[in-house]
């Protein structure tokens, strides 16, 4: 079902921790909620889920109006920062719990727990007591929990924070997958670009409980609306210009090329890190002061003392207004 | 909804019960004693008469006494297991619990047993048995903080060139006072309050405020006066209660804390002398009473057997009743009060749990202070006269101990509820339970292992509750310990076998019903 969230503000102890926010996604999407730790994404979240009573603005559902509808009878999902799964009870009954509060027949918990297990890829964990789980184990029993009574909207919180790099990884596909085979509609909330970029169709982005952009991981990354969005996004490459504008360079469109005998070049590579796999991020440091972050693929790339001649790609250059 | 903690309405319903009970039963009670002692004007004769001020004073001084004693007895200990490392360390810790668990006339009567008959009464037996009792606390609360203290900081005024002794006057007696100052508040209060030691140790002549208004009430039936001694001993208590919570709330300050396991350490050789002399010595004191009761019971005319245990099925002149009776009987209403205990307990342990922890602190000290003694006394004069004539009725008698037994179990519950991690009370609302069906779902299974514990303590301390029981027991359905000083309060060889054997039934029962719910708690800290 699609989810409306519209001029969601909240205050808590006299703080106001969300502002005039307002995102929505179609029946069957999948948003991020991007954003700094204290941006109040995560209250976000559970404004959504009803965890959280906003003091302004409404949320809808498949067009419903849910505001002031308790968390028990939203029919959302919620996939918790640190899976919250309870501890007295195993896999299977951890899954069935959802089905079991909405009184489901005995015959479908078990088909529908066999089911989403499967989903999961933990069949026949069942009767495993979940406090003897690995971390990824106990992510997957969590979306399997979530999943079961077919919520209506599916929220995750960080669901990939704490594991490590190559977990992280494997899990992001699944869920990806599992979001389009299921055919939920979800929203992500996470502090990470590129688990944002790699499960979203489209990226709220959120700093200090305001909205300030809304857009495709594409154009996002391709029109920032601001600088400190640009460095957020991880573009170290911001200009001020004379007339009191900004221009973005995205790394990939900072041209570096070797010097020659006949073009003696106008910078200094700096440093050159392998970035895990094919890429290499590199620094430069120009002959009139100016530095950029650049990046390469492959392994013909210049080295920390290597001159290079930097020219820019013009369709990676933005510029924004002040 | 949720939203920060809040009662709720289901909260606020859920209190009702409780509210009401001890309403009913406890407060009233207390108002009716108030009523009956300043309804005819302030009784200025009583409460500033010699007789009170020498009562004041006794019931004082033999508190500070005790604890003095106490201290000096259980410090040595203290020292011992928040220092060193040694086999069976943690079972002296949990054995040094036992008399602490003990019901006040097992204890009384282990003394008569142990001390010649023309010294067991007097205030000898009354500071050894409170020094008894009381050795838990020090050893488990000096102990427990000496255990965390790190050792680098001992180690650091040794560089400095400070020796043992001034180590110890210098650091660790400054790091443990607010320990030891807490574990002393703790004894005087209960040495201040004690009834039972008191009434059968204490001899003719010996009396504190507790127990004369027992006496007054119950054998002089001189309501008045009694209720007028119980208004002083609420002003004492009340008193003593705040100096208490002071001292408590003072021992928040330790500074650095480490984890027992790098505190402790192997004994020297040179120590090992000292350790084994306070073992054996504090293990020679706490065994005594207990292995001299077991001798008495099985101490008979006709050398050693099994007569007094046999005695119990016949009838006798002391009770209504054959003495195996009060066994039953015990049993039943203990299982009654664990009942209704379990369920005022709980009841006010689940609104509290979802209150900010300050509102409960308040309470804590409650079941600590609280006489047992005058409740007896309200419930006797809340309930005399129409429309609430139920001073007869044999429920009274577990609403009773039920009063006296559901603090603890709020102490025990409550902590149990609230380390329940509130993110999971989320995720079963957000998977469609309501409050109610989470509180079921969630909070009572995770906290299923401290209901059980409570449970135990409950029945435990209904099992041995004396002070308000002696009240409100009836002739015909006597509990074990009101046999036990029924029998102890009369002559002859026979008599004190007949209450010796009832005490080693009372003492097993306890410490079975104890080591069953410390097992389901796994934690002897919170009882303390």
């Amino acid at each position: 079902m699609s989810l409306a969230v519209d001029g969601v503000g909240v205050e808590l102890d006299g703080r106001t921790i969300l502002d005039d926010v307002g995102f929505s996604v179609p029946a069957g999407g999948t948003a991020a909620v991007l954003g700094p730790s204290g941006s109040g994404k995560s209250t976000l979240l559970r404004v959504v889920a009803g965890l959280q009573r906003p003091n302004r603005g409404r949320v809808a559902i498949g067009g419903t109006d849910v505001t002031a509808t308790p968390p028990h009878r939203r029919g959302v999902g919620l996939l918790f920062q640190d899976d919250a799964l309870f501890p007295h009870r195993d896999v299977h009954d951890n899954v069935a719990f959802g089905l079991r509060m909405r009184h489901a027949p005995r015959a479908e918990i078990e088909a529908r727990v066999s089911e989403l297990l499967a989903v999961v890829g933990l069949e026949g964990y069942g009767r495993r007591p979940v406090t003897e789980l690995s971390g990824g184990e106990r992510k997957r029993v969590a979306l399997a929990r979530a999943l079961a009574p077919a919520p209506s909207v599916l929220l995750l919180d960080e669901p990939l924070g704490e594991l490590d790099r190559v977990l992280r990884e494997r899990l992001l596909e699944e869920l990806r997958a599992i979001f389009t085979g299921v055919g939920v509609t979800a929203v992500v909330v996470t502090h990470d670009v590129g688990e944002a970029f790699a499960l979203a169709d489209e990226v709220v982005l959120l700093r200090d409980g305001r909205v300030v952009q809304t857009a495709t991981p594409e154009a996002l990354w391709a029109a920032p609306a601001s600088a400190w969005v640009a460095r957020f996004l991880g573009i170290d490459n911001v200009e001020q210009l004379a007339d009191g504008r900004a221009r973005v360079i995205r790394p990939e469109a900072v041209v570096l090329t070797p010097a020659t005998p006949t073009t003696p070049g106008d910078a200094t590579v700096t440093a050159a890190v392998r970035a895990g796999g094919p890429l290499v991020r590199l620094a430069v440091a120009c002959d009139d002061g100016r530095s950029y972050r650049a990046v390469s693929t492959g392994l013909d790339h210049p080295g920390p003392g290597d001159r290079v001649a930097v020219t820019f790609d013009p369709l990676g250059i933005v510029e924004l207004p002040g | 909804m949720s939203g920060g903690p809040g009662l709720g309405r289901g909260g606020a319903i859920l209190l009702l019960l409780p509210v009401c009970f001890v309403g009913l039963f406890f407060v009233y009670p207390f108002v009716a004693i108030l009523e009956r002692g300043l309804g005819d004007g302030i009784p200025w004769e009583t409460l500033a008469g010699a007789e009170t001020r020498s009562l004041l004073w006794f019931t004082t001084w033999q508190a500070l006494a005790s604890t003095v004693l106490t201290l000096a007895a259980g410090l040595p200990l203290a020292w011992v297991v928040g220092t060193f490392r040694f086999p069976g360390r943690s079972l002296v810790r949990a054995l040094v619990v036992v008399p602490f668990v003990l019901p006040t006339v097992v204890v009384a009567t282990g003394f008569v047993a142990l001390l010649p008959t023309d010294a067991s009464r007097g205030i000898g037996p009354i500071l050894a048995a409170h020094v008894f009792f009381n050795i838990a606390v020090v050893v488990r609360i000096v102990g427990g903080a000496w255990a965390t203290l790190p050792r680098t900081t001992w180690q650091a005024a040794a560089v400095l060139g400070a020796g043992p002794i001034r180590r110890t006057r210098e650091v660790t007696l400054p790091l443990l006072a607010p320990a030891i100052s807490a574990a002393a508040a703790l004894t005087f209060l209960f040495c201040f309050t004690s009834f039972g030691v008191v009434l059968l140790l204490g001899g003719p002549a010996r009396a504190t405020l507790e127990t004369e208004i027992y006496n007054t009430a119950a054998r002089a039936f001189d309501l008045q006066d009694a209720a007028a001694l119980s208004i002083v001993q609420l002003v004492a208590i009340a008193i003593v209660l705040a100096v208490t919570g002071l001292l408590e709330r003072r021992g928040g300050a330790v500074g650095q804390v480490a984890p027992e396991a790098d505190v402790l350490r192997r004994p020297r050789r040179s120590e090992r002398g000292r350790i084994a002399a306070v073992l054996l010595l504090t293990g020679a004191f706490l065994a005594g009473p207990l292995v001299m009761l077991a001798v008495r019971s099985l101490d008979t005319a006709g050398g050693i057997g099994l007569d007094h245990f046999r005695a119990l099925g016949r009838e006798t002149p002391a009770l209504l009743v054959p003495p195996w009776q009060a066994i039953a009987w015990s049993l039943a209403f203990a299982a009654a009060a664990t009942a209704i205990a379990l369920a005022v307990g709980v009841a006010t342990a689940i609104a509290l749990a979802r209150l900010r922890p300050s509102l409960l602190d308040a309470a804590a000290l409650l079941p600590l202070g609280a006489s047992a003694v005058m409740l007896g006394f309200g419930l006797l004069i809340a309930f005399d006269e129409p429309p609430l004539d139920i001073r007869d009725a044999w429920w009274l008698l577990p609403v009773a101990q039920s009063l006296v037994a559901a603090p603890f179990v709020v102490r025990i519950v409550v902590p149990a509820l609230r380390s329940v991690d509130p993110q999971l009370r989320e995720a079963a609302a957000v998977l469609g339970a309501s409050r109610r069906r989470a509180l079921r779902e969630v909070d009572l299974p995770l906290a299923g292992r401290a209901l059980a514990g409570a449970a135990g303590f409950a029945f435990a301390v209904a099992l041995g509750e004396f002070g308000a029981t002696v009240f409100v027991a009836r002739a015909e359905h006597p509990t074990l310990p009101v046999a036990i000083f029924r029998f102890l309060g009369r002559p002859g060889a026979e008599n004190q076998g007949t209450a010796a054997a009832l005490a080693v039934v009372l003492a097993l029962l306890t410490v079975a019903v104890v080591l069953v719910a410390e097992r389901a708690t796994g934690s002897r800290e919170r009882m303390v």
